[in-house]
């Protein structure tokens, strides 16, 4: 345990912590402002799986990182316009079209990475970017300012997202439909619209999760995401629906999973433990979802299809 | 079935009701292959004779018809566990962690009674099956019930916690030490008991007995769902919490019951994914489906395109079975992966879900102006009644 409580150590598994949880906090901000504004997407696990393989393939092709994260984001795109047309056109049941979108993202994505890739190549992945003087900071500056471009952007927003959801018309407007669909639609608001929009901002940020998990990993495989995006649902809940607790649960997920890994490579715990050890972000999530589910009230018409006059 | 035929018969006067009643399932399922013909032609194979491979592959003859039979038993049980927590309106997407529960829980029993014979081991690890499934269903059941937790998350969490269990007890505690490997222990227990053995019921194929016992339980649970007075609360409580409540019906333990009995259902699936196993232990590969196969998720597949109903859902699981079994010739046949079926598989639940619209439009402009969204597929399980 004495190596576990050294500076290199604590700075790096933080540092690692902080990676791990940019693309459960990217997922699970765009699926806050879904959320918010009353759809459920479960369907984030595949569409990340299909994006991560979209930059993937067009790093593997291009050599350009930045157009691999375009097209990750892309993705997540098209996937969105699906998305919001089965549940908010056709107002089918949320739960289950979602898991109609993973099946198809998980299936999808390797067989086109068998079919085009076959034997897997690492990419050169982002290299980290250091904020000048911050960096310089004992400790600090090794967990926070030496991380990829696509860490800082999740953190950054995390503020974006809170003030777009509370300080703007847009974000109101997102509020109103999630909250009373009616009432919104009775002043004018285009519930359908408004909808379409938070949707698609969700879907590209899980696009975007995609590519950043991918940027993280620096190479494909079958079911790269291992649940990521059906976790980063449940961290919306875990964050009862803040922007701010949603990061919260994300850093605590990141921190928990690199956590485990340092003891594993460190034999602080024996192998053979590591996978009773790896449950606890899954146990904390669902005791989480407990406390939240008591203490917070989720938006009202969550699930539920707008129908004019129902 | 005279319900059925009452419903089809209604259904006639009404031609648009009836096709979108009776033809939206099969429809939704041709609309998912034709576009997988599309995938398939893009990646540059020929999807006739794609589509002829799966077909041979999974039912051209008896070894065949066995072996689609053996793959559809545990989607079958998956399915029928879905269709009784649907009935009570909660979505059961627990099926993998109950699958790996199920299957520990008969692993266990076998290991530590090798002695009993057949006739008592094997109904005793089909219910240890029932009992480890039913404790991993009941957990999410009961939260739902008691603590308002979405019981979509909490069994994908539960699904993520059992998987890692069930890695680390085959992966430690209950790995089979004997194995000489220079690559390490593959987490896999010792070989089963013989009497524990699902026996093979049609020789010179796989079809053992589990299957029977899925098609027997499948049977059952319709009978439980539409010929009880526990299946009509179930109903109840399924359409109107609130009314159910007021009616003096105890919601909350019925909420927690259907999913105990949705785990059971599902437990049992992973005590024959283990006992009718062609290597007689149970096995992982350390990845989230090694065990499972993700049978927990194909077997929503099989629930929904069986209407959410235990009799149909039979149907529903040999085709699936026969997709999963088919996609293996698929690949060989074409090159294109077998993973082809798991995305033909999410296609079939978008269309059928996407097609659930058209029909209740169609129920609300020709019935009754109530007809709101807001148990659609409650609504697919009992496609027909007013």
């Amino acid at each position: 345990m004495s190596h576990f409580f050294t500076y290199s150590v604590l700075t790096a598994t933080v540092a690692t912590a902080l990676g791990l949880a940019a693309p459960f906090l990217l997922a699970a901000l765009g699926e806050t402002v879904g959320q918010r504004s009353g759809v459920i997407n479960l369907g984030v696990d595949g569409i990340m799986l299909l994006s991560a393989f979209a930059t993937y393939f067009t790093a593997l092709r291009t050599g350009n990182l930045f157009y691999a994260i375009l097209v990750g984001m892309g993705v997540g795109a098209v996937m969105g316009v699906v998305t919001a047309f089965i549940s908010v056109t056709l107002k089918a049941e949320q739960g289950i079209s979602g898991i109609g979108i993973y099946l198809f993202g998980l299936g999808f994505s390797d067989l086109l990475f068998i079919k085009l890739v076959g034997t897997p190549l690492p990419i050169a992945t982002l290299n980290p970017v250091n904020i000048p003087l911050l960096d310089r900071i004992p400790a600090v500056g090794g967990m926070f300012f030496k991380q990829t471009i696509l860490v800082y952007l999740a953190f950054v927003l995390v503020p974006v997202v809170t003030f777009v959801l509370n300080r703007t018309t847009f974000g109101m407007k997102i509020r109103a439909v999630g909250e009373n669909p009616a009432a919104a639609d009775s002043v004018g608001v285009n519930v359908v619209r408004i909808r379409w929009e938070a949707v698609l901002i969700g879907c590209v940020l899980a696009g975007l999760a995609g590519a950043a998990l991918l940027m993280f990993d620096g190479i494909f495989q079958e079911n790269l995401t291992q649940a990521e995006g059906f976790i980063a649902v449940a961290l919306v809940y875990f964050g009862a629906w803040r922007p701010v607790g949603v990061m919260g649960g994300s850093v605590l997920y990141g921190l928990a999973i690199a956590v485990v890994l340092e003891w594993k490579s460190l034999g602080i715990i024996p192998l053979s433990a590591s996978d009773l050890a790896a449950t606890a972000p899954a146990v904390i999530t669902v005791l989480a979802l407990l406390t939240v589910a008591r203490r917070f009230r989720q938006p009202a018409a969550l699930g539920k299809p707008y129908e004019r006059g129902g | 079935m005279s319900r059925v035929s009452a419903a089809a018969a209604s259904a006639w006067k009404d031609p648009r009701r009836f096709v979108l009643s009776w033809v939206a399932l099969p429809l939704s399922l041709v609309a998912a292959l034709l576009l997988g013909a599309v995938m398939m032609l893009v990646l540059g194979a020929n999807p006739i004779n794609g589509y002829n491979a799966m077909i041979v592959g999974a039912f051209d003859g008896s070894y065949a018809l066995g072996s689609t039979a053996v793959q559809a038993a545990p989607l079958l049980l998956v399915a029928v566990g879905i269709c009784v927590a649907f009935r009570a309106n909660v979505f059961n997407i627990g099926g993998e962690g109950q699958l790996a529960m199920g299957g520990l829980a008969g692993s266990a029993t076998a290991l530590a009674l090798p002695h009993l014979p057949s006739v008592v081991l094997i109904p005793l690890v089909l219910l240890a099956g029932a009992a480890g499934g039913a404790v991993w269903g009941a957990i999410p059941g009961a939260f739902k019930a008691y603590f308002n937790v979405n019981e979509i998350l909490s069994t994908i969490m539960l699904n993520l916690v059992a998987v890692q269990v069930m890695n680390w007890l085959l992966a430690g505690p209950m790995v089979d030490k004997t194995q000489n490997s220079t690559y390490g222990l593959i987490p896999e227990t010792k070989l089963l008991p013989r009497n524990s053995w699902l026996p093979i019921i049609v020789p010179n194929t796989q079809l053992h007995l589990g299957v029977l016992v899925a098609v027997l339980v499948s049977v059952g649970v319709w009978v439980l769902l539409y010929r009880t007075s526990f299946g009509f609360r179930l109903q109840a409580v399924g359409l109107s919490r609130d009314a159910s409540r007021y009616a003096g019906m105890p919601v909350k333990r019925t909420m927690t019951l259907a999913m105990t009995i949705s785990g059971a259902m599902c437990g049992i699936g992973g005590a024959l994914l283990v006992f009718g196993s062609i290597s007689h232990r149970m096995v992982t590969d350390g990845s989230l489906t090694g065990f499972t196969g993700s049978d927990g998720f194909n077997g929503i597949v099989v629930a929904l395109f069986g209407a959410l109903n235990p009799l149909w859902s039979v149907i529903s699981a040999f085709l699936f079975g026969g997709m999963i079994v088919g996609g293996d010739a698929l690949q060989v046949a074409t090159g294109v992966p077998a993973d082809m079926v798991t995305a033909l598989e999410g296609l079939v639940v978008v269309f059928v879900v996407s097609l659930e619209y058209m029909r209740r439009r169609s129920r609300a402009t020709s019935l009754s102006p109530a007809a709101g969204p807001r148990t659609p597929l409650v609504a697919a399980g009992e496609r027909g009644d007013p």
